[in-house]
């Protein structure tokens, strides 16, 4: 049972990292009708925005170890907790929560230019050309991010206070062994905030109305005298906010290295196509069913009867879907179906 | 006149014939050419040529940056330049500082990208277009058996960088290769002792491997010892190389009586599984009376600081430490601390040790033809090289040396100072009978 129950938690965690992706990747493909393959690169930027932050607010006073004299060895002591004492060194503990308002601006600013200054010059074009631009978009950047971190992974704790494990079996009284990461169900609750102001911005302000217009009909809404383009920029830049900062909530979980995007980048298209190629309903409701899967899919006991399903079940039952629904779980018709 | 010009009499289906001939010697690879030759890319002028293939992309960049870093400073003490490194502390050497046989070294590098048919690729060239008379370098297992493969066929040396697969120089083993590095059953070896000091003789194993060669044979290697100590091994999970997200492979362990985890991942794995690890309170939990553990037991300092803080404490073993204080480990940083402004990996030692036991091995042998250098490395001794007194042994190409069992260091005085050396494991308790992985060398000429 306890089993069962921390694998249920787990597919939720894992789900909501694969929804809120897959969200940002379907918002500017249902908007502006681009396969942005770079996608993965910006959850990768709003990883490394975040590690810069924290860079920033660990600049050191290096104290000179005098034992090594082949090379300069020292010990490094933050600057703000010299300056600042307890409250510098609790700033540098929160700074994983801290720089989101750094990554939002960043991000936004990198939306708006990389659609305005590329992505623009590729609506009329043909999708393959549009995934050979973001590809290609997607090695500049992740190669940038390693000329200037290395490539190795860079640590990124979360504060100490949520470093640990919530003692959820103790709570209801059930097994002591039901723990999860206190950082994981943070993360697993700010993916579902996100998530949630996503559609409510779509559905119940002006703005997401007209959008949702645009997305069923852009000639109509243009013959209305609305400038829906500029519309479709801002939807670009909140796609890549969302996927900066779900980059930047993530790094306690997974230290960033600058190919990070890339292995979220084919996962967060099976995600999209499962749910339908276009639809935001489809993307997180699929990202939480192949979490799901995925993780009781890694049971030892599955495992015994199935030998390597883990690692097959996602596209295994994304081939499913798509032989029995080719649009996917709530695919429109007439998307990508030219 | 019969007195006929050879080239007037020459018919349009002899000249196909002989312009088809012509092509198919022109187009053979230069290792099919052996019989022709005396060997493969036999040195002409004043210099010979070594080839060094390392990750310079993906993952293992900078772990092969370092590589390459050690082989520019090899060849650089080899030809006479700078502090001669460990030239001065090599017993015995009969490199004089004036390159080899009289003939200067010089390189070209490739890209393994840490795939083997990448690696393969770019070793091939290096060995048919430029000439590379040994290649070296590398920073995963899979990657050098399908490189040390590709070097016997071509009569091509192959000197392993970074490789811990038992396989290597078990059952996949060449006449060609030889590696300097230790593996995972010294490991085992090295790791056995400390284990049982530490942890007793009654706990319950969890073993999370990577699925590849490296991986299951250090499990097998780590489970043999443990399971000799009187441990019981509770589950072997194998995980995708690359997983990244972990946790689907952690929260079974919650629940399944372990009370000790051993990683037997590597590099950017190691990092993520376990700093998810610790995330999931595995070290605060006490399990069956004790205090749970995690074990990694191959560390890489390069790629452990990904790991920060949840690296403290924990065991596992390593082929070099930059702080150790023999003369020629203090030799080797020296030079490279000069050279480059930080303490090398041990990725970057077992590959300068490689190249200088190459080039003494030519010299010795008193020609660059691979049949007789081959012979100069087999069973090969020597000390001042940072592992105690080493062995090439001649049976499996691997060298017999001294093993460190270390700790993610609890407090440390600087940025560098991350493993803690817990025990200098001594070779006569990591050494092992080269029959029991099977495998066979194959011929000196091919």
């Amino acid at each position: 049972m306890d089993a069962l129950l921390i694998q249920l938690l787990n597919g939720l965690d894992k789900g909501g990292a694969y929804a809120l992706i897959a969200l940002g990747l379907t918002l500017t493909f249902g908007t502006l009708g681009v396969v942005n393959f770079a996608h993965g690169a910006l959850f990768m930027l709003g990883a490394f925005c975040s590690v810069l932050f924290k860079q920033v607010l660990t600049i050191s006073k290096k104290v000179k170890d005098e034992s090594i004299t082949f090379f300069d060895a020292y010990k490094e002591q933050p600057y703000l907790e010299i300056w600042w004492g307890d409250t510098g060194a609790m700033i540098i503990d929160y700074a994983v929560p801290i720089s989101i308002i750094m990554v939002i601006p960043v991000m936004l600013l990198i939306g708006v230019a990389l659609e305005r200054g590329l992505i623009k010059h590729f609506y009329k074009r043909t999708h393959a050309e549009q995934i050979l631009v973001t590809f290609g978009l997607a090695i500049v950047l992740q190669e940038v991010i390693k000329m200037f971190f290395g490539a190795n992974p860079i640590p990124m704790p979360a504060p100490d206070i949520v470093s640990g494990s919530a003692a959820i079996g103790a709570a209801l009284g059930l097994s002591d062994n039901l723990v999860y990461p206190w950082w994981r169900l943070i993360y697993l609750v700010f993916a579902g905030v996100i998530i949630f102001s996503v559609f409510a911005f779509l559905r119940y302000t002006t703005f997401g109305m007209v959008v949702r217009a645009g997305m069923a009909d852009r000639e109509t809404v243009g013959l209305l005298g609305i400038n829906i383009q500029k519309r479709f920029t801002i939807v670009f830049g909140l796609a890549t906010v969302v996927a900066g900062i779900a980059g930047a909530m993530y790094t306690p979980i997974l230290p960033p290295d600058y190919h990070m995007g890339m292995d979220f980048l084919v996962l967060s298209f099976v995600v999209v196509v499962v749910g339908g190629m276009g639809s935001l309903e489809g993307a997180v409701a699929a990202g939480f069913l192949l979490g799901m899967l995925q993780s009781f899919a890694s049971l030892n006991e599955v495992k015994a009867i199935f030998p390597g399903i883990d690692q097959i079940i996602i596209y295994l039952v994304a081939v499913v879907i798509l032989l029995v629904r080719p649009r996917g779980l709530m695919g429109r018709e007439g998307v990508m179906e030219e | 006149m019969t007195d006929k010009n050879e080239f007037d009499t020459l018919s349009r289906r002899g000249f196909l014939k002989a312009s088809v001939a012509a092509a198919a010697v022109g187009a053979a690879p230069m290792f099919f050419m052996n019989n022709a030759n005396a060997y493969t890319n036999a040195p002409k002028g004043g210099t010979f040529t070594l080839g060094f293939n390392v990750p310079q992309t993906g993952a293992y960049a900078d772990e092969g940056a370092d590589e390459l870093r050690a082989f520019k400073l090899a060849v650089k003490h080899i030809n006479g330049e700078g502090d001669g490194g460990m030239m001065n502390t090599m017993k015995p050497i009969v490199l004089k500082g004036n390159g080899v046989l009289g003939k200067k070294a010089v390189f070209v590098t490739g890209d393994t990208q840490t795939k083997s048919d990448a690696a393969r690729a770019s070793a091939k060239r290096m060995i048919e277009k430029d000439g590379a008379l040994m290649i070296s370098g590398g920073s995963s297992s899979g990657v050098a058996i399908a490189v040390q493969g590709l070097c016997q066929e071509a009569g091509v040396i192959f000197m392993a960088g970074l490789t811990h697969s038992n396989d290597t120089t078990g059952k996949d083993k060449r006449r060609y290769g030889f590696r300097h590095f230790f593996n995972a059953k010294m490991t085992g070896s090295a790791l056995g002792p400390v284990l049982k000091e530490e942890m007793g003789t009654d706990r319950v194993a969890y073993h999370l491997t990577s699925d590849y060669t490296w991986g299951w044979t250090q499990e097998e290697s780590i489970k043999e010892t443990t399971e000799g100590l009187g441990w019981k091994t509770k589950a072997t999970v194998r995980t995708p190389v690359g997983a990244g997200d972990f946790s689907q492979y952690i929260t079974p362990i919650l629940n399944s009586g372990a009370d000790t985890l051993i990683l037997n991942h590597y590099g950017k794995d190691m990092v993520n599984s376990l700093t998810q690890s610790v995330q999931f309170g595995l070290r605060d939990k006490m399990v069956n009376g004790k205090q749970f553990e995690i074990i990694v037991p191959l560390y890489s300092r390069l790629m452990a600081q990904g790991a920060g803080d949840n690296l403290k404490g924990i065991l596992g073993t390593t082929n070099w430490n930059w702080a150790l204080k023999d003369a020629g480990s203090k030799a080797f940083v020296k030079s490279f601390g000069a050279e480059y402004g930080f303490p090398p990996s041990q990725a970057a030692h077992t590959c300068y040790v490689q190249t200088l036991l190459y080039a003494n091995a030519c010299e010795m042998a008193g020609t660059f033809d691979p049949s007789q250098v081959i012979r100069s490395l087999e069973g090969f001794k020597f000390d001042g090289m940072g592992n105690g007194e080493t062995e090439y042994r001649a049976e499996d190409h691997q060298c017999l040396k001294d093993v460190l069992v270390v700790r993610g260091n609890q407090n440390p005085s600087n940025q560098f100072d991350l493993l803690e050396i817990v025990k200098e494991v001594p070779r006569s308790q990591v050494e092992y009978d080269p029959a029991i992985f099977g495998g066979k060398l194959g011929p000196y000429k091919v």
